[in-house]
């Protein structure tokens, strides 16, 4: 051990702390001797302040999941709007196939966050509708041949079928970019539970955003994108205020910590900065690929704050003690 | 076949956590680490993926008549905690694979060879007991003793409870039992004695339920907790609102811009179709 030499610091950390002890309470990292100061267990702080309710297991290929199957679910949608509107089959194809590639990169990535990976079949051991998980597993089943069989149809010429399984795929792509807010909703996790009503709006506008930005991306310029990136930014930043305004002790992690950074971040990227890109760069192409890069980010790192926001409730047991 | 329960009296607890000892022995489950916390002399803290009883020790300053010999000394109560099986239980609704189902016991039982470990039942539950064992990858909980109860004995805990603080019966039974002895301690002067079973909110009531003195919120027990199911409705209709946005907002999109596919907007044109709208 380095011998030390004691200089007025550290003499005076030794006054202070025979001081507090000859008072009765001394406050120092790792001491929790009884009638010290840490939380009583009461109404207050509950038992010792020690979280009520467990926090999610969840690692980071449950969020991206949310991102990957949101963005496909609301491509599969674009497809179809733009199928029945008769734009470009170009378009048309690409959002088949969006769709079809993030359909299939799900299921790999829900397997993968499973406990027993092996066991992923018994998702489709029962159908539960009370059970928002069990209805997604099925969505993401329905969806992932429908969106498939669309692409390839488109493919192989097969346009009735391709047109067909389109159908299927917009409608169960709804569900899969909507879904994953009532999945996190209906929780006992207190920041989530107290987001019921907005999370699926809020994760719905968030996949429009990133469907519409990976179309763009593409090089798709159809005038349509740019209105519903334009649409799915003016939600997300109504999201963003509605988050700022919001005082309650639940949605603490949405505005303070290092979640709330993560989510102030994700929500830039989603709502002002593609809004005002897209609004002030109306005739430049660079300005919207620029936003759907932005929406695209931040629809990613908006998933992924939510998740560890959830993390950070649970260890709170305040919400849960009035 | 009956209903069975656990009605947990705290004011018979005297903290020696047999129970803790007799479950982990019963059902084989592993240690789940040895930490001094400095909280009392609660070691184990919490119940999860490893613990299925778990002894809270409350510590609180002085308070006359409560807990302590005399009035300089600490109160020290003691409380074993155990998963509430729910009358309306979160992680059984929220199991998507069927693997958690309600026994002829009226319990919640977690089956071993069903679960795959998905983890929502984790966020599901209102109490923080059922959790996901890293090393196993699935999710365990308080079993209610269901092989014992098969076979016609009593949970572990409550045959190794030195003092009859954990009582196990038919549910009626240990209703009126708390009531009686409910009855029992406020005629002893200790009138800050209470039941904790939530029957009016929408977990529905518990079928482990729990005397206690005081506010049972010092033992996390919540006093309105919430079944998780409670928000289905409103969050689907939410989702329902949002789906019908995307479709209605794409098909009105594209079709508003129809005849331009492909055509980047361009100035009078574009202005000329604005003004249209």
């Amino acid at each position: 051990m380095k011998a030390r030499v004691p200089d007025n610091a550290t003499e005076k950390r030794l006054d202070d702390i025979r001081e507090q002890a000859a008072l009765g309470r001394l406050d120092a990292k790792g001491i929790r001797p009884s009638g010290s100061p840490f939380p009583e267990a009461g109404a207050e702080h509950g038992y010792y302040g020690l979280p009520i309710v467990k926090a999610p297991v969840w690692t980071w290929e449950v969020p991206v999941y949310f991102f990957v199957g949101g963005a496909a679910g609301a491509s599969s949608v674009i497809a179809l709007a733009a199928q029945l509107s008769g734009a470009s089959r170009a378009l048309v194809r690409d959002a088949r196939w969006i769709a079809a590639i993030g359909a299939a990169a799900s299921g790999p990535l829900l397997i993968l966050d499973l406990g027993r990976p092996e066991r992923f079949l018994n998702m489709l051991r029962v159908f539960k509708p009370q059970s928002p998980m069990s209805a997604g597993a099925w969505t993401l089943t329905l969806f992932g041949t429908a969106s498939a069989a669309a692409a390839i149809g488109e493919e192989l010429g097969l346009q009735r079928i391709g047109d067909a399984a389109a159908f299927v795929a917009a409608l169960s792509g709804v569900v899969m970019a909507t879904y994953t807010g009532v999945l996190l909703g209906a929780t006992a996790i207190p920041v989530w539970a107290a987001h019921a009503r907005t999370l699926p709006i809020h994760f719905g506008a968030s996949a429009l955003a990133s469907a519409t930005a990976v179309l763009e991306l593409r090089g798709h310029e159809e005038r349509a994108l740019n209105i519903l990136g334009l649409a799915a930014a003016i939600a997300e930043t109504s999201m963003g205020v509605e988050i700022e305004s919001d005082r309650a002790i639940a949605s603490e992690p949405l505005r303070h910590g290092p979640t709330g950074a993560t989510i102030r971040i994700g929500g830039f990227f989603s709502g002002p900065l593609p809004l005002a890109l897209r609004l002030l760069g109306i005739r430049s192409k660079r300005a919207r690929r620029a936003a759907a890069a932005s929406a695209l980010l931040g629809s990613l790192i908006t998933r992924l704050a939510w998740i560890e926001a959830g993390k950070a409730s649970a260890k709170d047991p305040r919400p849960l003690l009035d | 076949m009956a209903v069975t329960g656990f009605l947990t009296d705290s004011t018979l607890c005297i903290g020696c956590k047999a129970c803790e000892v007799a479950c982990k022995e019963w059902n084989d489950v592993p240690d789940d680490g040895f930490v001094w916390s400095g909280l009392s002399y609660d070691n184990t803290l919490a119940l999860g993926h490893s613990t299925y009883r778990h002894v809270k020790f409350v510590e609180r300053p002085p308070q006359a008549g409560c807990g302590g010999n005399s009035s300089e000394r600490m109160t020290w109560e003691f409380s074993s905690d155990v998963c509430k099986h729910c009358g309306n239980a979160g992680c059984l609704e929220a199991c998507p694979t069927g693997s958690i189902v309600r026994t002829e016991f009226g319990s919640v039982f977690v089956q071993p060879d069903i679960c795959n470990g998905c983890g929502y039942c984790v966020v599901s539950c209102p109490f923080g007991v059922v959790d996901r064992r890293p090393d196993d990858g699935r999710a365990f909980k308080c079993t209610f003793c269901y092989d014992r109860q098969k076979g016609g004995a009593d949970p572990a805990c409550a045959k190794a409870c030195p003092t009859g603080s954990i009582l196990f019966g038919k549910l009626d039974d240990l209703e009126a039992a708390a009531d009686r002895r409910i009855a029992q301690l406020h005629e002893a002067g200790m009138n800050d004695a209470t039941i904790w079973n939530p029957k009016e909110s929408s977990v529905g009531g518990t079928h482990a339920f729990f005397i206690v003195r005081g506010d049972p919120r010092a033992y996390n027990l919540p006093r309105n907790p919430e079944a998780p199911m409670r928000l289905l409705k409103q969050s689907w209709s939410a989702a329902a609102v949002a789906a019908a946005a995307i479709l209605s907002a794409s098909i009105a999109a594209f079709a508003l811009s129809q005849g331009n596919a492909g055509v980047p907007p361009a100035g009078p044109a574009a202005s000329r179709r604005r003004g249209a709208k």
